[in-house]
């Protein structure tokens, strides 16, 4: 299923709605500097096989990340350049050489309007003319700290604390008031020579919510969001810059990171000087690494070779072995993982290369809702919606 | 006479049968007749004889010749029966044949008359003489009577006398071998004194029974004391001597000889024997031990085994031969006994053997120790033969193959030192500071002196290891070193695990960490990446054959082929040259992406010049071109631009320039780039960056300008660009275009790829106002 824009305005950002779990929902934001930039809300209609569209207007800017709020359907939060150049374009360059020349890049959580929060199958052909506007809460004010490079939500949380990174700082905020007021609760900072910038972070859901992960250059760093220590690094996690990162879900201390070695890596944070597992199937930088929310098996990558692959990393899942063993079984099961090597460990293996896209994808996402679902995004504006093969799905569930 | 007649014959039967008949019956009868005329004259009845014809009855009275003829009868029948005339022919006949007989019957006895008076004669003389004899006769037996009374009456008289001289001549015997006996114990003493030991044991063995037998008798047993004193003595002699063992192995077998006749027990000989033995063959193996010493053995490996060889082996088989000389009788528990002796010292010995082999293990000179090793063998042959059972040889020939199964490993780590000893030269060579113009020829001239210094090194080790199965070398013939050494040992063990290695080696570089491009100079990479592809076309199979054929292989297990070692080495080689190109890819991408990401490209001014860096990215580009011309071929490049010279290929890109970019650059259709460069990828070809490489010079270069300018257009879609800073990027990446399309196997690719960076900065401008083509070239030509 693919759905290219039609405004074909280019496009980086996208998330799932990630507190709705019952309609399949995606949020895609676009990049433009010369048009009013918008947010779409995609809603796939899974039984009828039909894509809704519904059009927010961002017009503060084009939109380099955006997030959702785990617990609020209807409060995401973006990452955007301002967009000084709205009209006369040429004055205000001139203007901006003179004061700020510089773009800053900022974030701001935002609500949308309440009809457009759970998945409404009205007319999409009327809703994209009709565009309406999203409500701002409030600024993450990062005048002091530098470019916004993205904005991640407290995974199991309230909705009411958003970890923010600012070139080199990690900033803690506190939403209050129904998120229409943001306190930077703490931040910590990178020091080192050189000119650090983070990449990417995620927030790991395991040892109930306290630790983030972050990229910077070539570096894997976690930090301890109570004391906003770093916890641990990993140097030279790959051979250039890291793109993206990822918890496994499902196994407290595996994350997954990508880079522009073209590799994705998997790691147990608590042996940091070897990956677990690499896989090198792109050929160009992986901008982007997912894992399946309930089968972390699954592991999705989007590059800018424009591939998104599917992989099947069953070795090193929270599932070795299938899923052979009865519910009642699990804790047993997580108890004596070693006797349960005897049985015959599955391959990992790519289980799928989609190549829809023509152009570099910088973003890939599982929906929310349904574990077998997901999209990706690529430059030119397309989004495609593609289903795990049924047939490693009935394996994965019998 | 016709056939029908001849075939008739046969049938009448009785013809030709009847003829002789006749003769045959007439032929008895002439006999019979005579027969019955001498019978006539013995006076035997017709009647005896037997088978008389019918016709003809013996006791006709008729018959005239018959013996029962009645002349009565006779008469009456001829009277009765003949007529007158027959009558008369009868009685004529009859006077006739009387007539006959009369004058027969005269005849007859004129004849025989004077032998009839001679006979009587003789016999009267006979008469005469015959009385004489009687009386000569009677005279003898009166004369033999008295000859007879008188002999009888001298053997009374003789007879007591023979009976005295018989019981004399055995008193005689009997004092003889007393007086021996008596004389025993100082002959015995004599002989022990003069050494003639032999003679002694003699002596006792004859007595001994003797002794033995009368031994309840005071006399006898004080001289069977005394010459068990002096035999004990005797035998502590002989032990003594044979103790001594100075007199060497003959004498003690001697020994050995006459103590066993002198009934001391073998077995205790056997043990005694193998102890002194023993003795001497430690002795001679202390000595080799002090020869190995702590410090640096001062004899080398020949002159050892040489020395172990006659001292110890020689000593051995000596001590065997004699043993099984001596012992013969002893049967398998002494033949085990020695085996086993053999066995004991043997290991020692080859302990040793084994321990001086390890001294020489670091050495490098393999003909010497294949020399000491031959030595060393063939010494063992020979008490191999004589030993069977102790397994000597079989032992020898194991540490002989386990020595050489070291001294391929040997060769084997030297052949890796070699390789990387040649690749630290390469690092070295490549490192040194040189002249810019220098370091052209230089490649290619480390290339072959890597490959030449690495197979001179291969045939060294093969020569050497060579020596093992030469033809006048003992052991060359066993089948370890006809099969198993050469297949698995020399092809497989040391030149297939050394290319292995090598390879490997090799690919480690891939490997490294130092994926920022440091470790490994890159230079090396594709010296490499080559040294592995001309391995894989030339070099394994030459390797190869000449091993296949200095080593006959005969062994059937089975080997790795050469199209398995070479799809390794071509695939080691693809690897380097892969990470070649992604080594030296992002050098040039790291210098793109520094020039994009430090730039502030909102505030730039308009652009005069080509940016330092793009000129740096080319001159960098045209290194690398000469660095992999050095190494690899041309390669081929797509028709179209094979024969565009720079002008020609100048005029052409800017009239497409003109053509795709400019409508797109107009304000009034910003879709149309995007547009467009859509419906352009929709029908050119998906670009895989990082694809793997083929082995050419343009396919390397093709793949490295692929890999920096993805990294530049990447880069410039994460920024945002003013007017100025679009036209500098239009201006450098024409620069590029001018430049870069030369090396590339499809120019379309550049051509691709920089107007994709152009639209994407485009795209990234807010207020997108391309430059003029025409000044675009002028600067560029200018730059």
């Amino acid at each position: 299923m693919c759905m290219p824009f039609p405004s074909l305005l280019q496009a980086r950002a996208l998330t799932p709605q990630t507190a709705e779990t019952d309609a399949i929902r995606f949020l895609v934001g676009t990049q433009s500097l010369k048009y009013d930039n918008q947010i779409h809300i995609i809603d796939f209609d899974d039984e009828n096989n039909i894509i809704n569209k519904n059009v927010l207007l961002h017009q503060v800017g084009e939109i380099w990340h955006i997030s959702t709020s785990p617990a609020d359907k209807g409060v995401l939060a973006t990452c955007y350049n301002r967009s000084k150049w709205g009209f006369p374009t040429g004055f205000v360059l001139l203007m901006g050489q003179s004061s700020d020349s510089r773009v800053l890049t900022c974030a701001a959580v935002w609500r949308m309007p309440k009809e457009l929060e759970s998945g409404s199958h009205e007319s999409p052909d009327d809703s994209s003319s009709t565009a309406q506007t999203l409500e701002l809460l409030c600024h993450l004010d990062n005048t002091a700290h530098g470019n916004m490079a993205c904005v991640t939500w407290e995974p199991m949380g309230d909705g009411k604390k958003v970890i923010s990174l600012a070139d080199n700082h990690i900033l803690l905020w506190d939403l209050q008031e129904s998120s229409s007021q943001a306190v930077l609760a703490s931040s910590a900072s990178l020091e080192g020579k050189g000119q650090l910038k983070f990449t990417s972070g995620r927030w790991s859901p395991h040892h109930n919510c306290t630790q983030v992960a972050t990229a910077n250059d070539s570096a894997l760093r976690g930090w301890d969001t109570r004391s906003m220590s770093q916890i641990y690094c990993i140097e030279n996690a790959h051979g250039q810059l890291v793109r993206d990162l990822d918890f496994n879900p499902n196994k407290q201390y595996y994350l997954a990171s990508c880079g522009d070695d073209c590799k994705v890596k998997f790691w147990d944070t608590r042996n940091v000087t070897e990956p677990v597992k690499t896989l090198e199937e792109h050929s160009h930088w992986v901008w982007n690494v997912r894992y399946n929310h309930s089968h972390d098996q699954l592991v999705l990558t989007g590059s800018s070779d424009s591939r998104v692959i599917l992989s099947n990393m069953v070795s090193i899942s929270s599932e070795p072995f299938g899923h052979l063993v009865d519910d009642d079984d699990i804790s047993d099961q997580e108890d004596h993982p070693p006797e349960e090597k005897s049985k015959e460990p599955l391959q990992d293996n790519v289980i799928a290369t989609y190549e829809e896209h023509e152009d570099s994808v910088y973003a890939v996402e599982w929906s929310s809702a349904d574990p077998w679902l997901f999209a990706s995004l690529s430059y030119d504006g397309r989004l495609v919606i593609n289903r795990v093969p049924r047939a490693l799905k009935y394996h994965i569930l019998l | 006479m016709a056939p029908g007649t001849m075939a008739a014959e046969p049938g009448h039967g009785s013809g030709p049968g009847d003829s002789p008949k006749g003769p045959e019956a007439e032929a008895p009868e002439r006999r019979r007749k005579a027969h019955g005329m001498l019978k006539l004259y013995y006076g035997l009845s017709e009647g005896e004889a037997a088978g008389r014809p019918a016709g003809t009855d013996p006791l006709d009275p008729t018959d005239l010749n018959g013996a029962h003829f009645d002349p009565e009868v006779y008469l009456d029948k001829l009277r009765r029966e003949c007529p007158l005339a027959q009558l008369m022919d009868s009685e004529t006949d009859m006077v006739r044949q009387i007539r006959a007989l009369d004058s027969d019957m005269q005849t007859l006895v004129y004849e025989n008359y004077n032998k009839f008076i001679s006979a009587t004669d003789t016999i009267r003389k006979m008469k005469n003489d015959f009385r004489k004899m009687e009386d000569e006769m009677d005279r003898l037996a009166t004369n033999m009577a008295v000859i007879t009374d008188f002999s009888a009456r001298i053997s009374a008289t003789l007879q007591d006398r023979h009976e005295r001289i018989t019981k004399l001549a055995g008193v005689h015997a009997l004092l003889r071998k007393l007086q021996f006996l008596f004389e025993l114990p100082s002959r015995l003493t004599k002989c022990v004194e003069l050494g003639a030991y032999g003679q002694a044991v003699r002596y006792q063995g004859r007595a001994q029974a003797v002794l033995q037998q009368y031994q309840h008798l005071p006399s006898f047993r004080a001289i069977q004391d005394d010459c068990q004193v002096i035999t004990a003595r005797l035998v502590q002699q002989l032990r003594q001597r044979f103790r001594e063992g100075g007199s060497g192995a003959p004498e003690q077998a001697e020994c050995v000889e006459l103590l066993l006749a002198l009934g001391e027990p073998a077995e205790e000989l056997c043990e005694e024997f193998l102890a002194h033995a023993r003795g001497r063959l430690e002795e001679e193996l202390r000595s080799l031990e002090a020869e190995l010493g702590p410090s640096p053995p001062a004899p080398d490996v020949l002159e050892f085994t040489d020395h172990g060889g006659s001292g110890f082996v020689g000593g051995l088989c000596q001590v065997a031969a004699a043993y099984q000389e001596l012992f013969a009788a002893q049967g398998p528990a002494g033949a085990e006994k020695l085996a086993a002796f053999a066995r004991e010292l043997g290991g020692c010995y080859f302990a040793l053997v084994e321990r001086r082999l390890a001294q020489e293990q670091g050495g490098g000179d393999n003909s010497l120790l294949v020399r000491a090793l031959d030595r060393f063998h063939r010494r063992l042959r020979a008490p191999g033969a004589l030993l069977a059972a102790a397994g000597l040889a079989e032992a020898a020939t194991e540490i002989v193959e386990r020595v050489a199964r070291e001294r391929l490993g040997y060769h084997l780590q030297g052949l890796r030192a070699a390789f990387l000893g040649c690749l630290t030269d390469v690092r070295q060579a490549l490192a040194a500071p040189r002249l810019a113009g220098k370091e052209g020829p230089g490649l290619a001239e480390l290339l072959a002196n890597v490959a030449s210094s690495i197979l001179s090194h291969i045939k060294a080790s093969l020569a050497a290891v060579h020596l093992f199965t030469a033809k006048e070398v003992s052991f060359s013939n066993k089948p370890y070193f006809r099969g198993e050494f050469c297949s698995q040992g020399v092809r497989e063990g040391l030149i297939v695990s050394f290319i292995r290695s090598m390879c490997q080696t090799a690919q480690s570089f891939c490997d490294s960490p130092g994926e920022k491009g440091g470790a490994t100079p890159p230079a090396l990479l594709l010296l490499l990446s080559r040294l592995c592809l001309d391995y894989e076309t030339a070099t394994i199979s030459y390797i190869l054959t000449l091993t296949d054929e200095q080593f006959l292989v005969q062994d059937q297990s089975p080997v790795t082929p050469v199209s398995t070692l070479c799809a390794e080495a071509r695939e080691t080689a693809r690897r380097l040259l892969t990470h070649y190109v992604k080594v030296q890819g992002l050098v040039i991408s790291q210098m793109l992406r520094k020039s994009v990401e430090t730039r502030d490209w909102l505030s730039t001014l308009e652009p005069r010049n080509v940016r330092a860096v793009m000129k740096r990215v080319v001159e960098d580009t045209t290194a690398i071109d000469v660095q992999v011309g050095l190494l690899y071929e041309e390669g081929v490049r797509k028709a179209q631009s094979s024969d565009s010279s720079k002008r020609t290929f100048s005029v052409y890109s800017s009239s497409r320039q003109q053509g795709r970019y400019a409508p797109s650059y107009t304000p009034s259709a910003p879709m149309d780039t995007n547009l467009l460069s859509n419906i352009q990828k929709l029908f050119s070809e998906r670009i895989d960056v990082f694809s793997p490489v083929e082995f050419n010079k343009v396919s390397v270069l093709t793949g490295i300008i692929k890999i920096s300018l993805k990294t530049l257009l990447e880069c410039v879609r994460l920024r945002t660009f003013g007017r100025f800073g679009l036209q500098q990027v239009q201006v450098d990446c024409h620069f590029l275009q001018l430049y870069l399309w030369r090396f590339v196997a499809d120019e379309e690719l550049v051509h691709l790829l920089l107007d994709e960076v152009v639209a994407s900065a485009a795209l990234r401008c807010p207020d997108p106002v391309p430059m003029e083509p025409s000044v675009v070239e002028v600067i560029c030509e200018r730059g």
